[in-house]
């Protein structure tokens, strides 16, 4: 039997000297036993050698840093039994590889278990300390009284520091007190409750907060509970409220339930009529028929003919000149387009803007416009996934785009894509076989065919794609070249 | 009126406050003094530094400028022709209250929120100027959520952003007719183009400036919203339709739902009943399968005729016995999405069970020891040394799994 004495608790760099030489030595679990100096005086009496084996020559032993690791941080735990678990552990993992990947092993288990609860306690330890100012030769400082489970206070004297920098403070706590003085941590003896200061007159404050901000109709005391364990309670200034809180939560709610409404307070007829009588009126209803494009738009934001609306963030109305001798239509806005409320602003937009610049027509002097005037999506995780609008929505939406039209008079319409051609035409054309072609509709618009510029982002094979831009590009310079004979 | 104390406006301030369900001081960008010498930290996780009877956390010092305000939604404490006394803090207060509460470590930080005054431009400002003036005069590090105003000047919002951590526009009710109803004077078309500005703005500031090639700070903590739940008739579906547009829309961090709360001096439109906590809860939680567990929200309350979350049971292990088809998983070969679906298997024991049966082939036992409680799963899964033969099929299996009512009404 070997038995190692450590200098203290947390003495890892002692535990680690020790147990590399047991293991080199191959010392098997069973017979060491771990103490720290002046706490086991019946260890005495056994029949154990403090001094360690000599390893073999040439003995070697690794084992990964991460073990080491966490074993440093496990020896902050309570548990009497942790030096000699560790040593366990560390010879299990020197054998069997893998073994720390393993959760479901009984040892790895514990392993976690410990690490957990010192984690916890560290983070009560973040959440609970709670500093009082006293006056040091006309200096503020704040000291502390704090309890933890386990040996961590100066393990957490780096968190307190960083978020104290510009203070000055001391945590005092049963088995070692921390202290920082602006410049540097030190290091002290444990201390007792009397040794920090009784009050503080912000506590008065504190206390209010926390009684204003508890909702009576809402008791979940367990859950209180289970985040703020009754062991800390002795140490929080706001605790002993918590029982009357408690106690008289019953009672608070059913007299806000049972408390008749009362008559408007006397100011409020003042507030309605200095602020929202004026708006309540006006505004343009939809059945009159808008004489300027300006108040379409107007009348369009408030739009309720189809259910998009609901779920969309607002109108996307078409822009450019009120005169344009051209107008595109698009399919419907998208993402981006829906945020800004503003038509082809998004990837495809950049495409179209891009293509228009190529083949020189002056983004300007046209008008865009979607056939269908709100963003329709099926919603995937942080993403909206566009939806096609069904022949419902877009005849719908006809409403607003025939009188845009109407307001324009435009010389000629493009319609980008299929939807844009069957809002335009009033029926399901083809739109490979009408490409580049000018449809005449009954109402004797003139509708030149081509593609969505969304069709080109969508296609995967470069080649392909680059052809496709090519046949893009030379379909708006057939546009221009019209513009220009017009 | 006679003047009153800071501790009165802030008991004044604080109870107008309490209704606002989110306290969160998580997901922003790790900080600390170190550098500045000055006061506070972000470490990315939040810490909560006390708990309420109400069960919920106190990490922020969560007040009002003002209750006064001009708005009159029925549901809420501060509305205009409410009878609640009214109160208002100096910007010089808060920066105090703050930093006073912070140096003895009973707070995360500041969620400020405002009744509206006079004008959004004019509320706004002063929200922003104790930001500013937490960060820049005395270099505070801590937590900042602010609530903005949906019609305030994109110039205030952009300041909101470079001091705050966290930003947040509440929709108020799941549904726009909800809105017009118990929020008259609120424009449901307003709250949403806010948002999509904001997670613009949040999206053009992440990108690298052509310049620094550094990330310009812009609400690292992203935005939330919050909206109550049982003040109006929409069902679970609904709301958690809204949940979905929202999160997909605007990329919120969070939703928070509110149970809608008796208040004093409350409108007789509303109904005063105990707020109903545990629909609540239910909706938190199929809130996580959407966001955790890869549920899309159409799924959740598939085949449930009246769109709402079974309150005897959660909702994946509603989904689950709504779905046996699916069971059992064989928890040594079954991807990653399907153990996601096993009740009572979460993110962190699904990752383990990954990671273990790359070196071993796991029993019920092994199982056992890497979630919380192994007859949760048991009817779901087959293991090594488990089949659950007829359980996944069994008619009672709900009755099994349901803890007994005396027990759920601790929750």
């Amino acid at each position: 039997m070997y038995a190692v004495t450590l200098a203290d608790q947390t003495d890892f760099d002692g535990w680690r000297h020790a147990a590399r030489q047991l293991a080199l030595a191959g010392v098997e679990p069973g017979d060491v036993r771990f103490s720290v100096v002046g706490q086991t005086a019946e260890d005495l009496f056994e029949d154990a050698s403090s001094l360690l084996p000599e390893p073999p020559a040439g003995a070697e032993f690794t084992v990964p840093r991460e073990v080491v690791k966490r074993l440093e941080q496990v020896i902050h735990h309570r548990d009497p039994d942790r030096f000699s678990f560790m040593y366990r552990l560390l010879l299990r993992v020197s054998r069997e590889k893998n073994l720390l990947r393993i959760a479901s092993d009984p040892d790895i288990q514990r392993l976690e278990r410990m690490e957990k609860s010192i984690r916890r306690d560290a983070h009560k330890m973040h959440a609970f300390v709670r500093f009082r100012k006293i006056d040091v030769a006309g200096e503020e400082w704040f000291v502390a009284w704090f309890e933890p489970e386990h040996y961590i206070a100066e393990r957490e004297a780096g968190f307190f520091r960083a978020r104290f920098t510009g203070m000055k403070w001391t945590i005092l706590t049963p088995w070692r007190s921390i202290s920082w003085d602006g410049a540097d941590i030190t290091v002290m003896p444990g201390a007792s409750k009397e040794d920090a200061p009784a009050d503080d007159a912000a506590e008065d404050l504190w206390r209010t907060y926390f009684t204003s901000i508890f909702n009576p109709a809402r008791l979940k005391v367990k859950a209180m509970q289970a985040e703020m364990p009754k062991k800390y309670w002795r140490n929080l200034p706001e605790a002993p409220l918590i029982p009357g809180m408690i106690a008289g939560a019953g009672k608070a709610a059913e007299e806000m339930i049972a408390r008749a409404p009362s008559l408007s307070a006397p100011h409020h007829a003042r507030i309605q009529e200095q602020y929202w009588e004026p708006k309540k009126m006006g505004g343009m209803a939809e059945e009159e028929i808008a004489e300027t494009l300006d108040a379409l738009e107007k009348q369009a934001e408030g739009c309720r003919r189809c259910p998009l609306w609901k779920d969309a963030t607002q109108t996307v109305f078409g822009e450019g000149p009120r005169d344009a001798d051209v107008v595109f239509v698009g399919e419907q806005p998208g993402d981006q387009e829906d945020l800004a409320g503003k038509p082809f602003v998004g990837p495809a937009g950049q495409m179209f803007n891009a293509t228009l610049e190529e083949v020189g027509i002056d983004r300007q002097r046209v008008y865009v416009t979607n056939a269908v005037k709100h963003f329709k999506f099926e919603p995937r995780g942080k993403r909206r996934i566009h939806s096609k609008p069904n022949s419902g929505e877009v005849q719908a939406c006809r409403w607003w785009l025939d009188q845009e039209l109407t307001l324009i008079q435009p010389k000629l319409t493009v319609a980008l894509g299929a939807t844009a051609l069957t809002a335009l035409s009033g029926k399901t054309l083809p739109v490979t076989k009408n490409r580049r072609q000018i449809v005449t509709t009954e109402s004797g618009l003139r509708v030149f065919v081509t593609v969505h510029p969304s069709f080109l982002l969508r296609i995967p094979d470069k080649e392909t794609a680059a052809r496709e831009r090519r046949l893009f590009a030379e379909d708006l310079a057939a546009v221009r070249d019209l513009m220009n004979a017009a | 009126m006679a003047q009153l104390s800071t501790l009165e406006k802030l008991a004044i301030l604080s109870d107008a406050a309490k209704y606002d369900a989110s306290c969160a001081s998580s997901g922003s960008t790790k900080r600390n003094s170190l550098g500045t010498g000055g006061i506070g930290s972000t470490t990315g996780a939040g810490i909560c530094h006390s708990y309420a009877p109400d069960g919920r956390c106190i990490s922020l010092l969560k007040i009002l400028l003002t209750n006064f305000c001009i708005y009159d939604c029925a549901y809420c404490i501060n509305r205009s022709s409410s009878n609640v006394r009214r109160a208002r803090f100096t910007v010089q207060e808060v920066v105090d209250l703050t930093l006073d509460f912070y140096k003895r470590n009973y707070i995360e930080g500041l969620f400020l929120s405002s009744g509206i005054i006079r004008s959004p431009d004019e509320t706004m400002g002063q929200l922003v100027e104790v930001a500013r003036q937490l960060r820049v005069t005395h270099r505070f590090a801590g937590y900042i959520h602010l609530k903005t105003i949906p019609d305030c000047d994109p110039l205030l919002l952009e300041e909101a952003g470079r001091f705050a951590d966290r930003l947040s526009i509440n929709v108020e009710l799941p549904t726009d007719d909800g809105v017009s109803r118990l929020a008259p004077e609120k424009r449901p078309a307003e709250i949403r183009k806010a948002m999509g500005n904001l997670r613009m703005k949040i999206e053009e500031k992440s990108e690298p400036t052509l310049r620094t090639k550094r990330k310009e700070r812009f609400a690292p903590g992203g935005q939330s919203t919050q909206m109550i739940i049982g003040a109006d008739p929409a069902n679970d579906d609904t709301i958690l339709k809204t949940s979905a547009r929202l999160y997909s829309s605007y990329h919120l961090k969070r939703v928070y739902y509110s149970a809608f709360s008796p208040i004093p001096d409350a409108k007789s439109s509303l109904p005063l009943i105990q707020p109903p906590l545990m629909r609540e809860h239910r909706l938190y939680q199929a809130d996580w399968l959407m966001r955790f567990y890869g549920f899309e929200q159409n799924e959740i309350l598939a085949g449930q005729s009246d769109g709402m979350l079974d309150l005897a049971v959660d909702p994946k292990l509603a989904w689950a016995l709504a779905n046996r088809q699916r069971f059992p998983v064989d928890v040594n070969r079954g991807d990653r999405e399907s153990l996601l679906r096993v009740p009572g298997l979460g993110t962190k024991a699904v990752a383990k069970i990954l990671q273990v049966r790359r070196y071993r082939t796991l029993r019920l036992e092994d199982v056992g020891r890497l979630c919380q409680s192994v007859n949760k799963v048991r009817p779901f899964i087959t293991a090594l040394d488990w089949q659950p033969g007829g359980l996944t099929d069994n008619p009672s299996l709900k009755a099994r799994m349901t803890p007994q009512p005396a027990q759920l009404s601790l929750f």
